[in-house]
């Protein structure tokens, strides 16, 4: 993957800043000074660094709440800290160097253990690579709001907490597990969300908790219109588009949640609306900062401020980030999205630099463009899946040697359908881009219909994506959906119209059709 | 310009309230997996950590996802035979198990998550509901426990007790004191400055007015170099102590070591009593434990002489009874103490002494003691000694209780049953 190592150091330099591993404050600071300076020659626009120094157990605790400064209290998070824990303790895993926050100051921990080097990998590899990135791409930049999430991960864990306190663990803690199971579908795909303080979250939360109370009131009114002599024929369906939102749509019309339950509801679906462009954008954000630590060490090397040894403990923990197995090793585990993003953001850069026939031929815009405005155009305005389509050259499939298999359980053998050469380059690009879609990850679910009217009970529809049906998860997600809802809910799963299978909360009888039973017809709505 | 922060010194345990919440969650399967450490153990680490593991599948957080099935295409890295078209048979799970498109959860793990609890997690889960039933005496045994309780204002104390408001009212009381006299003369001094003023300006004295007015502002200095608040001033709260009313309890220990009992049953017999005595040790601050062990002669000895002596002889079972009988009557008065007894033995006892047994529990021991326990160790039939027990259990069904043991599994339940927590009647 390292297609050179790093040019011999200039004559003229002000020699090294440091040359021993331990690291102290002041050297922290020499180093970040040095590499901000860098950073910005090369255009880096950033947020603020709060660059924090914690311990080994302090990275724990950070690592089992996701990364987020400030946490709520809830049980899986405990199950996510001893998993790490015990895991650590017995070797297995080493901690992650570093763990960065989208926030504004853009807070980046660094680990007491670390080297000299490696505290200034990771300031280059954080506090600039994806600080900047956090900063730069489009999906963060419309969809989270860097300087109000701590204000409302403040919010969250104090109103849960008071929560707790007034209705007890149990309430509380069920609510959340079951809004947890439906957390990945409590994103708006394509609204943007208005960024607020945590003051005023409270007291819009106040507002909220009346408003609503009376807007539910309005939908599941019984008393009959005067007047009305008898029913009307058109009712509508409700709702009248199908919602792909399902807690934005517990939290707005559940008949029977209370109202600090609808904010709970609210509050993990902030939370997934936080985390929904990380999600979408692993490969380019690590691609990204590994890029960068890689160009910024290598420049501090060739102007002579780091030592070779410096250099040679860099670039064995470099070379170990962004080892690739193969698909038949043991230690495969999908693909590494640091290689991935590594090599088609270095390869860009050679694109630029020294372009080749074939790079002309492939991407005529940008061969032989400045370097640091295609990247940054790279950077900004896509997400892993556009920026796959877009960016992964020839040279970087065949230096991965990747290839497509294609198993389709209706054949009795899976088939190899593109390799790294001529004819499979573009099916490649556009299979691997969409491994990257979120919306072909994830089942396709959206709230169809509620029968207002009848026995209040909720359907939802799962449109298949290539006749994949749903795991074996699902119906204990629906019973997660049924106590939210708090009447009958009911899953299909439909592949061109005709569903294949239901999942039913309280379930009936048999959960899915047999295969020679004729299919149902999707119900008409009512 | 970034900010570097130290932040090694702030808390740590960010995580315990989780991980607490984690272990309630799934007390059930801890709970028994501490019921199978016990039953696993040697004797010595009986109150060890131990390694709890929970099935992954009863952990998971469910969550809508893809499964087997359907048509998936996945990009893989590392070919190296592979041309397009190759077909490759299916190999059991591998290709169709692959979830969410991603290949990243290919082969779901089975194994259990497993993990560490403490020492003290553990013997909290051990413990956990349990307790001494029926212990209701209580008086005051003098100078053990106290609580503080308020008595009245003192002029000594510690800064922390400071009594804002009495120490106010009392250094309002001295300066109204000591000041009184002075401000009677001021007022007089005023009255006659007002006088004198009053006068028309050709009978002033001059000389009088300078010096009423010199003695007042002199007077007026003396007022205000009384202090404001002196030492003697200061009230504090006064605390006393207060001898709290305790219960009092001691547990009595009896293992038949006899030559009946082989080596597993003596074991069994063992475990059972360093239970208690753990449990006792862990709940109960305040209980003593006397341990008596008996072949055909009864013996009073300590613990370490109780759990690892390995004197051994025939089998007189009243023999334990009576030096317990003998002991409550000289240390430990029935009206002090709330007393309890727990037995084991293998029920091999000579024929005419289970009589004798019954007889003492029956006169002496039963109406005194608060709750007596006898576990037999035998995977055998009954003797006569557990037939005289049942009807001593006839006689007093709230104070006694029997159970068999018959190997290593049941202590545990059966040390359980023996001291589970009562719904108070």
């Amino acid at each position: 993957m390292l297609d050179k190592f790093p040019t011999a150091p200039d004559a003229k330099s002000e020699g090294p800043i440091s040359t021993t591993s331990e690291w102290t404050f002041e050297l922290i600071q020499e180093y970040d000074q040095a590499i901000g300076e860098l950073a910005e020659e090369f255009g880096l626009d950033t947020y603020p660094n709060q660059i924090e120094i914690i311990s080994s157990e302090q990275m724990m605790d950070a690592y089992s709440s996701v990364g987020m400064p400030v946490g709520y209290n809830h049980w899986s998070f405990g199950k996510q800290f001893i998993s790490v824990e015990n895991s650590y303790q017995r070797g297995l895993m080493g901690l992650a160097y570093e763990i960065v926050i989208n926030s504004n100051p853009c807070i980046a921990y660094l680990m007491e253990e670390n080297t000299m080097t490696m505290q200034a990998l990771v300031i280059a590899h954080a506090s600039y690579g994806h600080n900047s990135f956090f900063k730069g791409n489009y999906l963060f930049r419309s969809w989270t709001d860097a300087s109000s999430i701590i204000d409302y991960l403040i919010f969250a864990k104090n109103y849960i907490a008071k929560c707790e306190e007034r209705h007890g663990l149990e309430e509380v803690e069920a609510i959340l597990d079951s809004c947890h199971a439906l957390m990945n579908y409590g994103v708006d795909r394509y609204k943007r969300p208005y960024p607020i303080s945590a003051v005023e979250e409270e007291r819009r939360q106040k507002e909220r908790e009346e408003y609503r109370q009376r807007q539910l009131n309005d939908l599941w009114r019984t008393i009959p219109k005067m007047g009305a002599g008898r029913e009307e024929k058109s009712i509508h369906r409700f709702p009248d588009e199908p919602q792909e939102n399902i807690l934005y749509f517990i939290e707005k019309n559940a008949p029977l949640l209370e109202n600090w339950q609808r904010e709970l509801v609210r509050i993990v679906r902030k939370l997934a609306q936080y985390f929904y462009p990380q999600r979408q954008t692993q490969v380019m954000n690590e691609g990204w900062a590994t890029f960068w630590h890689y160009t910024l060490l290598s420049e501090l090397y060739r102007r002579g401020r780091v030592t070779e040894g410096f250099m040679m403990e860099f670039l064995q923990s470099h070379t170990n980030v962004i080892y690739q197995p193969p698909f038949d090793s043991p230690y495969f585990n999908g693909i590494n999205p640091y290689t991935l993003g590594f090599s088609i953001f270095s390869d860009l850069r050679r694109i630029c630099e020294e372009p080749t026939e074939e790079d002309r031929a492939w991407f005529p815009d940008i061969a032989g463009s400045n370097w640091k405005e295609t990247l940054q155009f790279a950077m900004r305005d896509f997400k892993d899946e556009s920026f796959i389509l877009q960016f992964l050259s020839p040279k970087v499939m065949r230096d991965m040697k990747l290839f497509c298999i294609s198993d389709n359980d209706r054949e009795n053998e899976i088939v190899v359908s593109a390799i790294h050469d001529e004819d499979g380059y573009r099916q490649l690009r556009a299979d691997l881009a969409g491994q990257y879609n979120l919306g072909n990850r994830e089942p396709n679910i959206q709230v169809y219909s509620v029968d207002t009217r009848g026995d209040r009970s909720l359907t939802l529809h799962h449109t298949q994506y290539r006749r994949r049906p749903l795991g074996k998860d699902s119906s204990e997600v629906m019973r997660h959906l049924h106590r939210l809802w708090g009447f009958d809910v009911h899953l299909h799963s439909l592949h061109e119209d005709e569903i294949t299978a239901s999942y039913h909360c309280p379930e009936r009888g048999r959960d899915r059709l047999d295969h020679d039973e004729e299919p149902m017809l999707v119900p008409k709505p009512i | 310009m970034s900010y570097i922060i130290d932040r090694r010194l702030n808390g740590k345990k960010k995580s315990t309230v989780n991980r607490q919440r984690f272990l309630r969650r799934y007390k059930a399967h801890i709970k028994k997996a501490v019921g199978e450490a016990m039953t696993n153990r040697s004797i010595t680490d009986m109150d060890k950590g131990e390694r709890i593991s929970i099935p992954t599948r009863d952990l998971n957080e469910p969550i809508f996802s893809h499964g087997p099935g359907g048509h998936v295409e996945r990009v893989l890295p590392g070919n190296r035979e592979f041309v397009s078209g190759d077909r490759i048979p299916r190999q059991g799970q591998q290709g169709g198990g692959g979830g969410g498109g991603g290949a990243s959860d290919s082969g779901e793990g089975v194994d259990d998550f497993v993990f560490q609890i403490s020492q003290e997690e553990f013997l909290d889960f051990m413990f956990e509901g349990l307790q001494l039933p029926n212990m209701i005496k209580r008086r005051l045994a003098g100078n053990e426990s106290f609580k503080m309780v308020r008595a009245g204002i003192s002029n000594e104390g510690t800064p922390g007790r400071i009594n804002v408001v009495r120490s106010l009212r009392a250094a309002n009381a001295r300066r109204i004191a000591l000041t009184s006299s002075k401000r009677r003369n001021l007022r007089e001094l005023e009255t006659e400055l007002e006088r004198e003023e009053q006068k028309d300006t050709a009978l002033r004295d001059q000389r009088k007015l300078e010096a009423l007015k010199k003695s007042i502002v002199d007077l007026r200095e003396r007022i205000e170099r009384v202090p404001f608040l002196d030492d003697f001033d200061l009230k504090y709260n006064l605390l006393v102590k207060q001898p709290k009313p305790r219960s009092k309890a001691v547990m009595f220990c009896l293992m038949d070591v006899s030559g009946s009992m082989n080596q597993a049953t003596k074991d069994m017999a063992k475990r059972f009593f360093l239970l208690l005595y753990l449990f006792l040790q862990r709940s109960y601050e305040h209980t003593e434990v006397v341990f008596i062990r008996h072949h055909t002669s009864a013996k009073e000895v300590d613990e370490e002489e109780f759990f690892y002596s390995r004197e051994t002889g025939g089998t007189i079972v009243s023999s334990a009874l009576k030096l317990m009988r003998r002991i409550m009557q000289e240390r430990y008065p029935a009206s002090e103490w709330n007393i309890y007894g727990a037995q084991a033995s293998d029920g091999d006892n000579w024929n005419d002494d289970s009589s004798t047994c019954h007889k003492i529990l029956i006169d002496d021991i039963m109406p005194h003691v608060q709750y007596f326990s006898y576990v037999e160790i035998t995977p055998r039939d009954h003797q006569a000694l557990w037939e005289e027990y049942e009807s001593v259990r006839a006689l007093f069904p709230e104070h006694f209780a029997m159970e068999q043991i018959v190997d290593l599994q049941d202590i545990y339940p059966v040390f359980r049953q023996l001291f589970s927590q009562k719904v108070a009647a």
